[in-house]
């Protein structure tokens, strides 16, 4: 059990690493990209280039360079971003991160209780119209692009409908701290809560629907109706069980993602200050820093998340500790 | 996100003495096709995506004999007649101190029917032009994203190995980086600059650069159960049998793993495109895929974000255009699977 363990940690680090070394290249080593060229900005002299590329570093081997960065981002953590001189990274992640951290819990309540009610509720009544009703929904949100659900929100909770009762309560787009001020923030993150959740809650009530209804085919449901278990007892105990399997692996993958940055659309348009809108705006003006250290920020979220899925799977499935 | 269609899609063994002529005989294909005409859903979604096609590939026609405009030159000083009295495409906004312009509402007429962008272009052209980019980057990624994977998964799991181990972790790898986040990734790094490689060349802005973007993030997703898939063949008894007879590698693949994993790939194809379609929107919205003056669903949509509240229809139209569309070949996706995948269809 322990070397399965010490296996898997050493895994994580492995796949970090290569990750790291990934994001590195990418933008470190891409010919048609001069980190220096870009720092010194556009059009700007042959000589600034070079004084710039003498600033940063950048005229060393690659490896040195990469070695001076893991070691000023994790062991000084002195790290400075090479956009806005002088900003310290590891504290800028650090405030980026419980804004996402909100976000994404919330919604992830709100999907994983949405999502496994609908997928039941439509598996219950598969073939009526409970069913066609909640599955023509769960189509339509998983169609729709996150962002411009978010922006049609938008339009209903902050344009004109805002100044009637039904919105009023809505504060202005933005991220207000829970430490600061509960109630606002609760307030303020209503509706980025919903619009993350909506397209789960189509997702993995589909996939949940699905999952139990092809339990019901298999021979222990059947062993359970004989036993002279009710219908609802079937469904719930027996067959969501079985199959919400699935769903739980799901949930870890998409969580990990979504924590790591991965909610960069929903947190540009709701104008939260997130992981993802820090990672977006590193990278657009390719402030190389601040870019390795979300990536790996990011990656390690899903990780882990990889990991304890794993994990969660040995406990809920005894067959698969024989894997 | 992380969302992606990720079904394990089994079909019955093939038959192996279906050798030589599978397409000629009753064989499963001939199955599928039954059950895609049987089906109103598939016969319906298909033929509305066929619409929404031939409705772009229109694009041209619309802009200039219905709309007669252009729909990549800005248009801030033309004026367009409403009831016979000429009309400013940007108009002087009425409230405040009068400041600032908007472009010209839905008119509903032939022009500006959608109204117009922040350049005074033609929403209505602009999101034909577009669907033809967003439609042919989507269609463009998920082939390559198919081709790659179905290399990938099918080299790692039939030569097993050192092969398969190299790749099985670089699939974990790439999984392990957040879509966007690579895809953000790599357009920056490619956007805006010429490639050439060897005769050919990729100019800046080409088409090019966020179909190979987009076809290759979601390539994990899909090697990944190209491979398992492969790897279950392998065990399978008409391989064995194969093997038994002698047959060589290259014909065993050839005649047994392929016709068996095209099902998967077929599967994968239509909810593929879809996610793409969302995927470049995503891209565009973000200002990392398709380039100005090129439009695309998600580049109108981009245009709109400023005019959200003053004219919401530049962000309604190509949103809803992305909805329906996504949502036929989902409609066309579920069918197609589950006429490949009797075992998930059983339940229904």
């Amino acid at each position: 059990m322990l070397a399965a363990i010490l296996s898997r940690l050493l895994r994580m680090v492995v796949v970090m690493f290569g990750i790291s070394v990934i994001t590195f290249l990418i933008f470190f080593a891409t010919p048609s990209s001069d980190p220096a060229a870009r720092i010194a900005g556009k059009n700007a002299a042959q000589e600034t280039i070079e004084a710039v590329r003498k600033d940063f570093g950048l005229d060393r081997p690659l490896y040195v360079q990469y070695g001076l960065m893991m070691k000023r981002l994790f062991i000084t953590r002195d790290l400075t971003s090479f956009a806005n001189r002088g900003q310290q990274i590891v504290p800028a992640v650090a405030a980026a991160a419980p804004a996402t951290l909100s976000l994404v819990s919330g919604a992830a309540v709100l999907w994983m209780l949405g999502g496994i009610l609908t997928g039941i509720t439509a598996a219950a009544w598969r073939g009526r119209w409970p069913d066609k009703l909640l599955m023509g929904i769960s189509m339509m949100a998983v169609a729709m692009p996150v962002f411009w659900v978010g922006e049609m929100v938008n339009l209903i909770t902050q344009n004109r409908l805002h100044d009637t009762w039904a919105f009023s309560w809505v504060p202005a787009l933005g991220y207000t701290p829970f430490s600061q001020d509960p109630g606002l923030w609760f307030r303020s993150m209503v509706f980025p809560w919903l619009t993350l959740a909506f397209l789960y809650i189509g997702l993995y009530g589909r996939m949940l629907r699905t999952g139990i209804i092809e339990t019901y085919q298999e021979d222990f449901i059947r062993t359970a109706r004989a036993k002279g278990l009710t219908g609802r007892k079937v469904l719930l105990k027996h067959a969501t069980r079985s199959a919400i399997i699935p769903i739980v692996i799901m949930f870890g993958m998409d969580f990990g993602v979504l924590v790591g940055g991965a909610a960069v659309l929903t947190e540009v348009v709701f104008g939260i200050n997130g992981v993802g809108r820090l990672t977006y705006q590193a990278l657009k003006v390719l402030d190389l820093p601040m870019i390795m250290a979300t990536v790996l920020y990011a990656s390690f979220f899903v990780v882990v998340a990889n990991a304890v899925v794993d994990l969660l799977c040995l406990l809920i499935d005894p067959r698969m500790r024989r894997a | 996100m992380g969302a992606s269609p990720e079904q394990e899609t089994a079909l019955p063994p093939a038959d192996p003495s279906a050798g030589e002529k599978v397409w000629s005989r009753r064989g499963p294909w001939r199955r599928v096709l039954q059950g895609l005409l049987g089906s109103p859903t598939a016969m319906i979604s298909a033929a509305l995506l066929v619409l929404i096609v031939i409705a772009t590939l229109l694009a041209p026609v619309y802009a200039k004999h219905v709309a007669g405009t252009d729909p990549f030159r800005s248009g801030l000083s033309a004026k367009i007649k409403i009831d016979g009295k000429p009309v400013p495409v940007m108009q002087q906004s009425t409230e405040g101190l009068g400041l600032g312009v908007t472009p010209i509402g839905p008119t509903w007429g032939p022009q500006y029917m959608l109204g117009a962008d922040g350049q005074g272009r033609d929403v209505a052209a602009r999101l034909l032009y577009g669907g033809q980019n967003s439609l042919l980057i989507a269609g463009a990624s998920t082939v390559l994203c198919l081709l790659i994977a179905a290399i990938v998964g099918i080299a790692a799991g039939y030569l097993g190995g050192a092969v398969d181990g190299v790749l099985s972790n670089l699939i974990d790898m790439i999984w392990a980086f957040p879509v966007y986040l690579l895809a953000i990734s790599l357009s920056i790094v490619m956007i805006g600059k010429s490639y050439a490689f060897g005769p050919f060349e990729i100019s800046s802005g080409s088409l090019i650069v966020p179909i190979l973007i987009i076809g290759l993030v979601y390539v994990p997703y899909v090697a990944r159960p190209i491979r398992g898939r492969v790897l279950a063949l392998n065990q399978s008894e008409f391989v064995m049998a194969a093997r038994g007879l002698g047959i060589r590698p290259g014909r065993i693949l050839w005649r047994h793993i392929l016709p068996n994993v095209s099902t998967t790939l077929i599967v994968f194809a239509p909810m593929l495109m879809a996610l793409n379609i969302v995927t470049e929107s995503s891209l565009s919205f973000l200002s990392v895929g398709v380039q100005p003056p090129n439009a695309s669903w998600g580049t109108i949509l981009q245009d709109g974000q400023t005019l959200l509240y003053s004219r919401p229809m530049v962000s309604l139209a190509p949103g809803l255009a992305i909805m329906v569309t996504v949502l036929l070949l989902n409609l066309f996706g579920d069918v197609l699977r589950d006429v490949l995948d009797p075992k998930s269809a059983r339940g229904r």
